[in-house]
């Protein structure tokens, strides 16, 4: 179950590995200046994304999780330069994104999409689902006419909805629903790759598991890559070939799904997986669970050294050593493409805290 | 895994019912509010007015009747007298071909004002909720001024500066007035019409229109104005009795119409002379006024609740 997407990166088997990567971060900084007075003077800035460093293969989905505000949602808007990079650089195909112009960028759009998290808001109330969906079609004279509305048509069908839909307006339809309208007017361009940002988690329950699916299946049929942000662990595992986590506006562990679900190298990690409740009544009672204290730092003021120190369990158990307060953990290989930023990886790999891998698997038919 | 089913998007859910555009749907609700359906109908009839009143009018509204005049001993002529449905002023005049006339003039007060104000307000506030920053501070900075300033005075000022002027005469001295009351009146669009864009700006939607890659211009045209029109409808249609006000207000004072036009507000001022002995010359022209502002004012209304999209029914 887990070879369903580990088996085709395999770089034995898939010799795609070895390409470039279609995605690239390096050094990524977004920060927001924070004004104030008449004279709107900047006096700080929220360090939404503080310099991240990653890559996505091509036909690879990377997962994305962390808590509300550690800056998953800009460093996703960043990749496709809905925000523009502060510092640091993306490349998409090889392409610096921050050295395209206006016109270029526009034409570089049809190569990368961004499906959002509210399915209410990300739809334009006065338009129908037919010229929603064409929008793209007409922004990139991709088709015109009767082969226009035969591929909304087309796109409709390809996401589970009926075409007779063309002519309904988006208040027509349930959050399920227009999410899928959302996915078809994503795929109108044919993008190689999409920036999934929280697509589930506006969503009932039972409906997430269905848009999961559409996702899925969508990314089998037509090879799409995906960052997908959620902070819904069990769906990230689900979808993902790789996993990062973020702290802060820090990367501050990624790896395949197995490895950071099953040995996190990450104190943070550890404490994100064991707030996840385990529906075995038994497991839950025998696991071991590190409650965070506190609230996040606020990304204006980061605490220095390690981001994590404030909250970290790990940092408490080893007698708060120095250097998690003085020296910033780089990003580094605990085992392979695994990677994490603490400066005590090891430790926190050898801990058994937070780990429900067994719990998860067993859930799995 | 991943296999996805037929039944998935639940297809069957919304079936064979008509399709609601949300301006049908706001036009349904318009009609289920009575007081804004009464208020649209009188507006729509002062409106036909304005432009066939006058042709209609059994007198000339500057024709006086003297023969009559004089037959009353040089008194206005009380409502009802033959010929004179309204009766008559003190020079003679019919007061009901006078008041048809002055609707043109208040008619024409509602729709110059809002178009200069649109013509300010709109591009001001697109403008500086659109590209924000430095320029939405000076934009807003400057709008606060106007805002400050006190609105008759300036129009006082206005009209005292140009009345010599070809503007000033053009229109029978009106549209001076028309476009000072337009100065003074764009500020409120233009705060609405920023603070719609700068909340549009932000939308979802917008920013999906970018990731497509739209063009600025096309957000603008396709997705910024159409879902920032309806609170503008709503605030033309409610500044329509402010200005109509405002005209009365300046022709009561003697600024604005000139002799022997009339609008409703100087025929106010100019009855207020008799109103111990003839109370007509000043009941019926408030009452026309008091009517269309009512009018304007619940359609306003009407069309506030009918476009809120909060309201929208997801039936």
């Amino acid at each position: 179950m887990l070879g369903y997407r580990a088996g085709r990166l395999d770089p034995m088997i898939d010799p795609r590995m070895d390409e470039a990567p279609l995605v690239e971060a390096e050094g990524l900084k977004v920060h927001f200046p924070i004004v104030s007075g008449i004279l709107q003077r900047r006096t700080g800035s929220i360090r939404a994304v503080d310099g991240v460093t990653f890559a996505i293969a091509r036909k690879e989905t990377l997962g994305l999780v962390g808590e509300s505000g550690c800056g998953k949602s800009t460093l996703g808007r960043a990749l496709i330069r809905l925000r523009d990079a502060t510092d640091g650089h993306v490349r998409f195909e090889g392409r610096e994104l921050a050295d395209l112009s206006g016109r270029e960028l526009r034409r570089m759009r049809r190569r990368m999409q961004i499906i959002f998290q509210d399915p209410f808001g990300s739809l334009d109330p006065r338009m129908t689902v037919g010229a929603i969906v064409a929008e793209p079609i007409e922004t990139h004279r991709l088709a015109r006419g009767r082969a226009k509305e035969e591929r909304v048509r087309e796109l409709l069908t390809l996401v589970g909805l009926d075409p007779a839909f063309t002519s309904r307006y988006p208040h027509e339809f349930s959050g399920g629903q227009r999410q899928r309208i959302g996915v078809a007017r994503a795929l109108a361009v044919e993008p190689g790759f999409i920036v999934c940002d929280e697509p589930i988690s506006a969503l009932d329950i039972s409906i997430q598991g269905q848009i999961l699916n559409l996702l899925m299946d969508l990314r089998e049929r037509l090879g799409l890559t995906y960052l997908f942000i959620s902070h819904d662990l069990a769906a990230v595992r689900h979808i993902s070939d790789r996993v990062g986590v973020m702290y802060l506006g820090r990367l501050v562990e990624i790896g395949p799904s197995s490895a950071a679900y099953t040995s996190p190298a990450h104190p943070y990690t550890r404490a994100l997986l064991s707030a996840v409740p385990v529906p075995d009544p038994a497991v839950e009672r025998r696991r071991r669970r590190v409650i965070l204290v506190g609230d996040v730092p606020s990304p204006a003021d980061p605490p220095p050294g390690c981001r994590f120190h404030t909250r970290c369990w790990l940092y408490e158990r080893l007698g708060r050593p120095e250097d998690c307060r003085l020296v910033e953990p780089e990003l580094r290989s605990v085992n392979g493409d695994h990677a994490a930023a603490c400066h005590y990886a090891e430790r926190a790999m050898h801990s058994d805290l937070g780990v429900v891998e067994t719990a998860l698997e067993a859930e799995r038919p | 895994m991943v296999t996805q089913s037929p039944t998935l998007g639940g297809p069957t859910a919304l079936a064979p019912r008509p399709v609601i555009s949300p301006r049908r749907d706001a036009f349904r609700r318009l009609r289920r509010n009575r007081l804004a359906l009464m208020g649209g109908v009188i507006v729509v009839i002062l409106l036909v007015i304005a432009v066939f009143g006058p042709a209609l009018a059994p007198w000339h509204y500057r024709v006086q009747d003297l023969e009559a005049l004089r037959a009353n001993g040089n008194r206005p002529l009380p409502p009802l007298s033959p010929g004179h449905l309204l009766g008559t002023d003190q020079l003679g005049r019919d007061l009901f071909s006078r008041l048809l006339d002055g609707a043109q003039i208040s008619m024409s007060v509602a729709i110059v004002v809002q178009l200069v104000v649109l013509a300010i307000g709109v591009p001001i506030g697109a403008a500086a909720g659109w590209f924000g920053g430095r320029l939405d501070n000076y934009l807003m900075r400057f709008t606060d001024v106007v805002y400050a300033f006190p609105d008759l005075l300036f129009i006082i000022l206005l009209s005292v500066v140009f009345q010599a002027t070809p503007i000033g005469e053009a229109m029978d001295g009106l549209l001076l007035i028309f476009i000072a009351i337009g100065l003074t009146a764009w500020v409120t669009m233009a705060r609405l019409v920023r603070g719609q864009v700068l909340s549009l700006k932000e939308s979802e939607f917008v920013e999906a229109a970018r990731a497509i890659g739209v063009s600025d211009r096309k957000i603008v045209t396709r997705h910024l104005l159409p879902n920032a029109i309806g609170p503008v409808i709503v605030a033309v249609t409610l500044g329509i009795p402010s200005a109509i006000l405002a005209e009365a207000t300046l022709s009561f004072i003697g600024i604005g119409i000139q002799s022997p036009r009339a609008s409703w507000g100087s025929l106010i001022d100019d009855g207020s002379r008799w109103i111990q002995s003839e109370p007509h010359l000043v009941i019926f022209p408030s009452l026309a006024l008091a009517i269309a502002l009512a009018s304007y004012t619940f359609l306003g209304d009407g069309l506030r609740d009918a476009l809120d999209p909060k309201l929208r029914s997801r039936q």
